[in-house]
């Protein structure tokens, strides 16, 4: 059982579809949308709750997109 | 572990991890999706965040993709001629020799029009930091071939491949200034993934501090991929960076002080 739990909240006006941040998120949680954003681009999402908040998807995004949060559980 | 926290609870502010830095501002980035301008932006404003720096800083950005820097970074700036950044840099650093100044440039304006300042200036040892986006390509002006573009590699002025016999080698600048007896840190990283970014951001630290300490030129190249003058996907323009760009140009420090 996970011991924190982190979110990311993504700004999907900001978010270029690069998907840069897809591979290198090793719990799977980001895909892209299936809804384009004004600019026409498939942004970044969080697709499940397995996220750990380990800021790699936050640290290699070029737009500065992503906030990442995290939690420890008790 | 009996309550799970609900995503709300979770973002909270004083929850949160990583944000993107206040010296970068509001204006959504003008940058092809995936360029790694937008992470080198990033990084140098969030050194200069974390030192404090951001009231003493003077960038100076000259021409190409580079010259947009104006718009994001929330620091003060000066527009340089097309190549002239160091020399400028150099005028800045000698008037205000309390500030911190550093030059941006991409590999088009600091390894073709702008080499003899960018040598110059290292021979000189001015105290000033250097930031090299190398993506081998002119990429603002619609993908030309540029000194540091690869032997073989197609682009809008080499369509059939850079021919090292009439257009001559890549120019490894980076390894040319560390030769120089003016610079006193010398690096070259990339910023394609976390584990690069880190590094970068160490080597940038690195640079910022050495310059507090009027310790000479620091020189950092960032190997960055350019997917639209390089006619890829962002993430096959980094993929074919790894296997192109790192052989030829290889990362880590190539000059460090003793």
């Amino acid at each position: 059982m996970a011991t924190v739990k982190g979110e990311i909240i993504v700004n999907t006006e900001r978010c270029k579809g690069c998907e840069l941040c897809v591979p290198v998120c090793k719990e799977k949680t980001i895909a892209m949308s299936e809804i384009l954003n004004n600019k026409g681009y498939h942004y970044a999402t969080s697709i499940n709750e397995d996220c750990n908040g380990c800021t790699n998807c936050a640290i290699v995004c070029p737009d500065g997109a992503i906030t990442v949060y995290r939690v420890k559980l008790k | 572990m009996s309550h799970i926290p609900t995503k709300d609870e979770v973002c909270q502010p004083e929850n949160m991890v990583y944000s993107r830095t206040c010296l970068l501002t509001d204006n959504a980035l003008s940058y092809c999706p995936g360029c790694g301008h937008g992470t080198a932006h990033r990084l140098i404003m969030e050194v200069i965040e974390e030192m404090n720096l951001q009231a003493d800083t003077i960038g100076v950005a000259p021409v190409g993709c580079s010259v947009l820097a104006y718009d994001f970074m929330n620091i003060d700036m000066q527009q340089a001629a097309h190549g002239r950044a160091p020399a400028v840099a150099t005028g800045i650093k000698r008037l205000y020799p309390d500030k911190f100044v550093f030059t941006y440039q991409g590999d088009g304006d600091l390894a073709a029009i702008g080499t003899g300042e960018t040598i110059h200036v290292c021979n000189r040892g001015e105290n000033i930091t250097v930031f090299f986006v190398n993506n081998g390509i002119y990429g603002m002006t619609g993908g030309q071939m540029a000194p540091t573009t690869l032997p073989g590699m197609k682009t809008a002025t080499s369509p059939f491949g850079r021919d090292t016999e009439t257009m001559g080698h890549p120019l490894k600048i980076t390894e040319l200034v560390a030769q120089l007896p003016g610079t006193y840190f010398v690096s070259r990283q990339a910023v394609h993934t976390p584990a690069h970014v880190r590094k970068a951001k160490k080597a940038i630290e690195k640079a910022i501090q050495y310059q507090k300490l009027n310790k000479g030129l620091s020189f950092v190249e960032i190997v960055s991929n350019c997917n639209s003058g390089w006619k890829m996907t962002p993430l096959e323009s980094n993929k074919w960076m790894e296997e192109n760009m790192f052989p030829y140009y290889p990362l880590g420090d190539i000059k460090v002080p003793k």
